[in-house]
């Protein structure tokens, strides 16, 4: 939409809007570009400045089998939550969608999972899922030791999953909610009338009709869980045990103020930055779509 | 609602309750044994009800802490991301929409792809950069010659720094570094009458006039929307805190604090004082949104479409 009356002001816009850009440059392109830079070059040694190594760093973590382990690590994890997450939330919303008397308070309690931080939820999760004690650990009681997020990587990496996935529930909810309520009554009861059951219903009529919600939902959680999983990963499991919770955020943030490598942390956050600009290409394309078919 | 089955009905019951009980049961959790003794707090199987030491647990894990300063610092940081975005959104929307000159597509699109890359995939770079907020400007200095000009005119080294290391400014800024909001309102700016651009125009008012009297009363309520996601986003940031902060003394948030209060390996399980301090921490953001939630649920879902 073009607007056709405007302010005819030379400086004006440029300061209205010069804060934003300032503030962009520095802290968004700048970082970016240093990162692009650092992935190309290394630190010498003794303070011998900069040289410029092309690919090596790049070489270097594709050659480290570490790496992609946790490169996989991070994909399992993010498919994993994403599709747990999803799964809960739609079904959630399906139902209060019926609209039957009391659902008001439901709605209501199923989107206060958004507003935990991470690591708050990871500290709950850790005590539920404690061996020693907490709700799970009542198991330990029957099979002693059956479960041990402390020392089996499997456990480990389950907690956080579950965790992670429980954190989503209350967004996912929200968008599913109003997609589902943006569809005609209507449309639902000549289904109803051709003899569709609600099941069957919410598979052949909503689903597809929410189906542009549905997929920007599911590139938006594969972001989130590949970038937000530090918090949740730092207070329950540290990386740990052995590396079996290491993903690639964790990563970046252990080798580059850890491990003070910062060509390798910068090369290692190219390779996300290109994974979430894909996903985020993936999204535009898809809206972009949606838009051509109304 | 279409079919009355009661069967059906009692089935939508059960799966709501059933999905209660999912996301009911951590905040419960965390509140029953924040109210537990230590020794209750520590059987198994665990007691699932309430006890009575609430408040004591409530006490030592805000001394223990220290949550107290770290309260205010994470209030301080929460209003500062959300004050600063809204304001920034708000006037960039209005020069891209609202004025014409040539490079506002190209503004647009600066501020638009600040969206793909989120402050945790760039960490690295963006801690080095707060070490020095002013490299850029000596960059731009250096390759222009300033630099050389100064130094060989007046003999001094010219050398900016801002360090932003243990400072609010460094705990909000590169949080506000990214366009949220941003589109929310250009898309409701764009939604304005091209005839109250002209009525007011007509009227004699000016460009800021017609922002501050006419378009940001229009905008309360997704100003509303907006404010409260990005205050919860900002309490609940963790890590790029965690990098900023070495002073964790004066400027640690409560997120932050949260890693202290866990028992170790080998001291006391003392998980009762440390769901305590996760209650406390967890309340702020969940009472904005429980009370905010009619206009946070429109901010969300027009933020991202």
């Amino acid at each position: 939409m073009e607007r056709r009356a405007y302010y005819k002001n030379k400086t004006l816009p440029w300061l209205l809007i010069a804060p934003q850009l300032i503030l962009v440059l520095v802290f968004f392109y700048w970082p970016t570009t240093q990162a692009l830079f650092w992935a190309f070059t290394l630190e010498q040694p003794w303070g011998g400045g900069n040289s410029w190594v092309w690919f090596d760093n790049f070489l270097a973590i594709f050659r480290d089998r570490e790496y992609w382990s946790t490169v996989l690590r991070s994909g399992f994890y993010a498919v994993v939550v994403t599709a747990i997450s999803m799964a809960v939330a739609l079904t959630l919303a399906a139902f209060v969608d019926r609209a039957l008397k009391g659902t008001k308070l439901f709605q209501s309690v199923f989107v206060w999972p958004y507003a935990i931080a991470a690591p708050a939820a990871g500290v709950a999760f850790r005590f539920i899922f404690a061996p020693e004690s907490g709700l799970v650990g009542s198991i330990n009681e029957i099979w002693p030791g059956v479960w041990n997020p402390a020392i089996n990587g499997v456990h480990a990496l389950a907690m956080i999953i579950i965790c992670h996935a429980w954190l989503g529930i209350g967004y996912n909810f929200i968008f599913f909610l109003a997609a589902l309520q943006m569809i005609p009554r209507s449309i639902s009861e000549a289904g109803a009338m051709d003899g569709a059951r609600p099941v069957q219903r919410l598979f052949d009529l909503q689903l597809p009709l929410i189906a542009p919600t549905f997929f920007f939902l599911f590139i938006i959680n594969l972001i989130s869980s590949f970038t937000d999983s530090f918090g949740l990963i730092d207070t329950m499991t540290e990386g740990g045990p052995v590396g079996s919770t290491e993903v690639m955020v964790y990563k970046i943030y252990f080798d580059g103020f850890k491990g003070l490598d910062y060509s390798g942390a910068a090369a290692q956050s190219i390779v996300l930055m290109i994974l979430v600009i894909a996903l985020t290409f993936v999204q535009f394309k898809w809206v972009e779509k949606r838009v051509h078919y109304n | 609602m279409i079919e009355r089955s009661p069967i059906f009905d009692i089935v939508t019951y059960a799966v709501m309750i059933l999905g209660l009980f999912v996301v009911i049961m951590p905040f419960w959790i965390t509140f029953v044994a924040g109210s537990q003794s230590l020794t209750e707090v520590s059987q198994v199987p665990i007691v699932l009800w309430p006890s009575t030491h609430l408040f004591e647990n409530l006490q030592e894990a805000w001394t223990r802490a220290d949550l107290g300063p770290k309260m205010l610092n994470s209030f301080i940081v929460a209003v500062g991301v959300t004050v600063g975005k809204i304001t920034l959104a708000a006037l960039s929307a209005f020069s891209i929409v609202f004025f014409n000159y040539r490079a506002r597509m190209v503004c647009f699109w600066m501020i638009f792809i600040t969206l793909m890359l989120p402050l945790e995939v760039r960490i690295v770079p963006t801690y080095s950069i707060a070490a020095n907020a002013l490299l850029p400007f000596q960059f731009i200095l250096d390759n222009l010659g300033i630099t050389w000009l100064i130094q060989s005119l007046s003999g001094i080294q010219l050398s900016l720094e801002w360090n932003l290391l243990n400072s609010y400014p460094g705990l909000i800024l590169p949080l506000v570094a990214t366009a949220t909001g941003t589109f929310l309102y250009r898309q409701f700016f764009m939604t304005i009458p091209d005839e109250l651009v002209e009525a007011s125009k007509m009227d004699g008012a000016g460009p800021m006039r017609f922002f501050f009297d006419v378009l940001i009363p229009l905008s309360r309520t997704n100003m509303l929307a907006l404010a409260t996601i990005l205050f919860v986003s900002s309490w609940n940031q963790y890590l790029w805190p965690l990098l900023i902060t070495t002073d964790r003394a004066n400027f640690g948030t409560v997120v932050m604090q949260l890693k202290a209060l866990i028992p170790d390996q080998n001291g006391l399980p003392d998980w009762n004082v440390t769901m305590a301090g996760a209650l406390i921490i967890m309340l702020p953001p969940l009472l904005v949104v429980a009370f905010m939630q009619r206009w946070f649920v429109r901010g969300l879902i027009s933020r991202d479409k």
